[in-house]
């Protein structure tokens, strides 16, 4: 039934893009216009509304002029209502979309700019993925609006269709526009939660090789073999022996060489996320690691840029 | 600092909880509904009712959420008991708004959520529009009107999630702007929104006491009125006023006497009104204050009934309708007139009457002057008002009478007011053997000159007699003019004062202020209130329609509110466009071009794009590229682009006439 009703307004939108009022994907930044806010009174506008009409034939009824002037005064301002309601949504820019990176099954945080020119707004809601937000927008300052959207698969997430609405000032009408940005936020591979380290292969040409370390942790005698550059030669002539500079050597780590054809028998997603997991724990380990897909090669390095540039590589294989 | 929130709402749009500042203002709104109310409402319900609302507003205040329905329920029975206890009944003006007001206090006690505090705002503004059925003057108007501030701000919090870090100042603002901006179409609406010739079901009860002047005279029944300043009625002229002494406005004529009130009697209704003979009359308006009675007072004698009003035999004038809104009639009236000179003989009877054993000594003397006089009728009257004038005095605090009222007024105390003397003027005149009856009604007035109308106040109550008298018919006579002339010629205030008393009207910088501040009421109640169909069609005669009727009222109704609230859709619309003059011109120019086939791309430079345009129209080449070159360079070339050139940018922009490219 529900997949029913969801051909039938894609069906709607597709011939009558007019009538449906639901927007195909658009650039950023979005500005919302007369011609694409919409406006109905609300429950409490339709019961005020009567309330209204019984106020008008009670004050009619018993010709009293002043009660009759009363429900003008509240008529008039609960239609005036619905042009300070219009004006809360004409005008707003919507751009500037930000998104955290997060792995398939994780929340993403995606963060949009909404600016209102020349004066406030106030108590302009945003529904996105079925959760509202209240937020104000002031003049000169553009407010970030943050929401999180489940990130289901790894590849491109579309943000979803969008609704800005408000009832301001007195709930009386809901004004609101439909928001389809075209955006799209990178969700990076689900991690595999167990699985083996890497193979690392024997022979690895950086193995033994001298790692220099950064931080100066002691000074000892010299033993023989000492490199000549870690004696401290200011520090020896003043003492009897040579002293040498002990530097903290950090345990050797071997470079790890990711190889999307290392890994057997298993299907490609969860190759996908068994190298996500290898790539993730070299970053937080801080080893260097080379990554190769069937499409690419990722020389060895380390960092964050390198990470992203991997995990992206990742999140878009096919 | 932007509005940005970190909350994360479920999005249940009914479950909202109530803001704190959104509960102040509800129940501020609660409290000003209540005072409105206090007027008619007893006063212990007021008083239960502010501490039920002040209670649950410290209660929430701190940190109490829920009240218990075992709490609630009871508190509605008792409020329902309350008000069948004291009106005896739940239906009608004032059991209807009692206990409407007091649901609407209970109604904080189950407010928690934003639906709640909505229902209860609309509630209040229906509350606060009953309570104009009670009284509609200027100052309940204005009050009541202020009102819809807290109720609508209300609303306002509701909806604002930063409510709570809002000043007060700042709470206020937009509902105020947004009230003062509806007036125009309020006024509007109010104006032409077609009035019911009849209501559609009962008019409101009076139940309170009726303030008017009462049809029977009993001692002291008149004091409690000599003492009201409010309005009872204003009066304008065709002409120029008539003097004060001619100022009689007669309301009730009393042929009744029973020993201690004077009532109308029983009138034969059947008789036609008596004839009157007149030489001339002049015409007038007046509009009269709201009395929950139908007596008309009309000056001294109506030639004919108003409009929805009929006349009875005394030629005294009854509405058909009870006075319950501020009524406006036009009459005429005879100042100098014969009423009735051949008298019937059933009339003649029943003005003589007297009741038995009621002042012995009083028609001694009256029949001794009816010996002495013998035919000459007015000399017996000329007696009697000369020994009102002799030794008797006027005064607002009478001592108390003995129960011969009439025997103790003329020999024991000797003052009063008019009150006792017509009432004992018209006893000696029927022991005399003349025809005479009492006249109750209004004298006198304060006559507003800036204004130019006549305010008659219910202080301007006044009693006098007629007597008949052969050949000239029922004739006016004043006793308490002949003790107290000021009376007549300046009006009650004046005699108070001259009397000794020291004006329970106030000082004389207070009378004026209030006589000022009449001038703004009487523009209310005749412009605002008065206001009814009969004027309504008239508004629009200066467009050449005569009689409006309901269908061009509301053709007109319709045609203008649109009109107005198209106004405020442009004003809502209207989005001034960023840039200054040359952009404007550049807007232009791209509107022509873009008609023509060539439109601006985003994000495209005006070289580029006029460079392109005259790509696109060889024929307009030239002129395209000087406009390109005129553009670039009063852009660029200076920090603000002169005026000349951007005037010569635009002369060119309208020269240039874009013809669309046939590919």
């Amino acid at each position: 039934m529900a997949s029913r009703g969801a051909r039938l307004l894609a069906w709607a939108e597709r011939r009558l893009p007019s009538l449906t009022r639901l927007r195909p994907r658009e650039p950023l930044p979005i500005v919302l216009h007369r011609r694409r806010i919409y406006i109905l009174p609300t429950g409490f506008g339709l019961g005020l509304s009567i309330l209204l009409v019984v106020m008008l034939v009670g004050a009619l009824n018993y010709s009293n002029n002043a009660a009759l002037g009363l429900t003008c005064l509240l008529g008039a301002a609960a239609v005036g209502s619905m042009l300070v309601a219009f004006r809360t949504l004409n005008g707003l820019v919507i751009g500037g979309l930000r998104s955290d990176t997060a792995r398939a099954g994780e929340q993403v945080r995606v963060s949009l700019d909404v600016s209102g020119p020349r004066y406030a707004r106030t108590a302009i809601r945003l529904d996105a993925d079925a959760r509202e937000q209240v937020f104000g927008v002031q003049p000169g300052t553009p407010s970030t609006v943050e929401f999180h959207l489940d990130a289901a698969h790894r590849g491109w997430l579309d943000l979803p269709r969008m609704r800005l609405h408000s009832r301001w000032p007195m709930g009386l009408f809901r004004v609101w526009s439909w928001l389809h940005p075209d955006g799209k936020v990178l969700v990076y591979p689900r991690i595999e939660a167990f699985g083996p380290p890497p193979l690392v292969p024997d022979g690895d040409a950086d193995r033994g090789r001298p790692r220099a370390g950064d931080e100066l942790a002691s000074l000892r005698d010299y033993r023989p073999g000492d490199p000549r550059r870690q004696i401290a030669w200011k520090l020896s002539a003043r003492h009897d022996g040579l002293l040498v500079k002990d530097l903290e050597q950090p345990a050797p780590q071997e470079d790890w060489r990711l190889d999307w054809d290392a890994i057997h028998g298993l299907d490609d997603e969860t190759r996908i996320s068994r190298l996500a997991r290898w790539v993730d724990e070299a970053h937080e380990g801080g080893r260097r690691w080379s990554l190769r897909l069937p499409d690419g090669y990722f020389d060895i390095a380390q960092g964050d840029e390198h990470y992203h540039r991997c995990m992206t590589a990742l999140a878009l294989r096919p | 600092m932007t509005g940005f929130r970190p909350s994360l709402r479920k999005r249940v749009s009914t479950g909202l909880p109530l803001g704190r500042r959104a509960f102040d203002l509800l129940t501020l709104t609660m409290g000003f509904v209540v005072l409105v109310h206090a007027l008619h409402l007893p006063w212990w319900l007021t008083a239960a009712l502010a501490a039920v609302a002040g209670g649950r507003w410290w209660h929430r205040r701190h940190g109490g959420r829920k009240v218990a329905a075992l709490i609630r329920l009871p508190l509605l029975a008792l409020l329902l008991a309350a008000v069948i206890l004291r009106y005896g009944t739940m239906f009608g003006r004032e059991p209807g708004s009692a206990f409407a007001v007091g649901l609407l206090v209970l109604k904080l006690l189950e407010t928690d959520e934003a639906r709640d505090a909505r229902v209860g705002v609309a509630f209040a503004c229906f509350a606060l529009m009953s309570a104009l059925l009670f009284d509609q003057s200027l100052v309940a108007s204005i009050f009541v009107s202020l009102g819809l501030l807290p109720a609508l701000t209300t609303l306002c919090a509701v909806e604002d999630p930063d409510a709570e870090q809002r000043r007060w100042s700042m709470q206020w603002k937009p509902v105020l702007l947004a009230l003062l901006a509806s007036v125009p179409l309020s006024v509007f609406a109010f104006l032409f929104i077609p009035r019911l010739s009849s209501p559609l079901w009962g008019t409101p009860d009076s139940g309170q006491a009726a303030t008017g002047l009462s049809p029977q005279l009993s001692p002291g029944g008149m004091l409690d009125l000599m003492t009201d300043d409010t309005p009872a009625m204003r009066v304008t002229f065709d002409g120029p006023p008539p003097p004060n002494s001619l100022r009689y406005f007669r309301a009730y004529v009393m042929q009744l006497f029973d020993g201690t009130a004077w009532t109308p009697g029983s009138h034969s209704t059947r008789r036609p009104p008596s004839d009157v003979q007149y030489a001339q009359r002049i015409g007038y308006h007046a509009s009269i204050e709201p009395t929950h009675d139908r007596i008309v007072p009309m000056l001294d004698l109506p030639t004919t009934a108003p409009q929805d009003t009929t006349l009875r035999p005394d030629r005294t004038v009854q509405a058909n309708r009870r006075i319950d809104d501020t009524v406006n009639f036009t009459a005429f009236a005879a100042t100098r007139y014969r009423l009735e000179p051949t008298l019937d003989d059933g009339v003649r009877h029943d003005n003589l009457q007297l009741p038995m054993g009621v002042g012995p000594r009083a028609r001694a003397l009256a029949q001794s002057w009816a010996q002495r006089y013998g035919d000459d009728h007015a000399a017996i009257v000329r007696a009697a008002l000369a020994m009102f004038h002799a030794d008797f005095s006027y005064t607002l605090a009478p001592e108390p009478l003995d129960r011969d009222r009439i025997d103790d007024f003329l020999f024991q105390t000797k003052q009063g007011y008019c009150e006792h003397f017509a009432s004992s003027f018209t006893f000696l005149m029927r022991a005399a053997g003349l025809p005479a009856r009492v006249v109750t009604g209004y004298q006198g007035g304060y006559w507003n000159g800036g204004a130019h109308y006549l305010l008659v106040r219910r202080s301007d109550a006044h009693a006098w007699s007629e007597v008949w008298l052969e050949g000239q018919g029922w004739v006016r006579f004043d006793p308490t003019a002949a003790v107290r002339p000021e009376r007549v010629e300046l009006g009650a205030a004046a005699a108070a004062e001259a009397s000794g008393g020291e004006g329970w009207l106030g000082p004389a910088w207070l009378r004026e202020l209030r006589n000022r501040w009449d001038v703004v009421n009487q523009w209310w109640s005749r412009g605002v209130i008065g206001f009814d169909s009969l004027r309504q069609q008239g508004l629009l005669r200066p467009f050449g329609v005569d009689h409006a009727d309901v269908t061009d009222l509301a053709v007109v109704l319709a045609v203008g509110c649109s009109l107005l609230v198209a106004i405020a859709l442009g004003w809502a619309v209207f989005q001034r466009r960023e840039g200054d003059a040359l952009d404007a011109w550049m807007r232009r120019l791209e509107r022509k071009l873009s008609r023509a086939g060539v439109v601006r791309r985003t994000g495209e430079g005006p070289k580029h794009f006029l460079a392109r345009a005259a790509r696109a129209m060889p024929a307009q080449r030239n002129a395209l590229e000087r406009l390109s070159e005129l553009y670039l360079r009063s852009r660029y070339a200076h920090d603000e682009p002169p005026p000349e050139s951007i005037s010569e940018f635009g002369r060119a922009v309208r020269e240039l006439t874009a013809r669309r490219v046939v590919k």
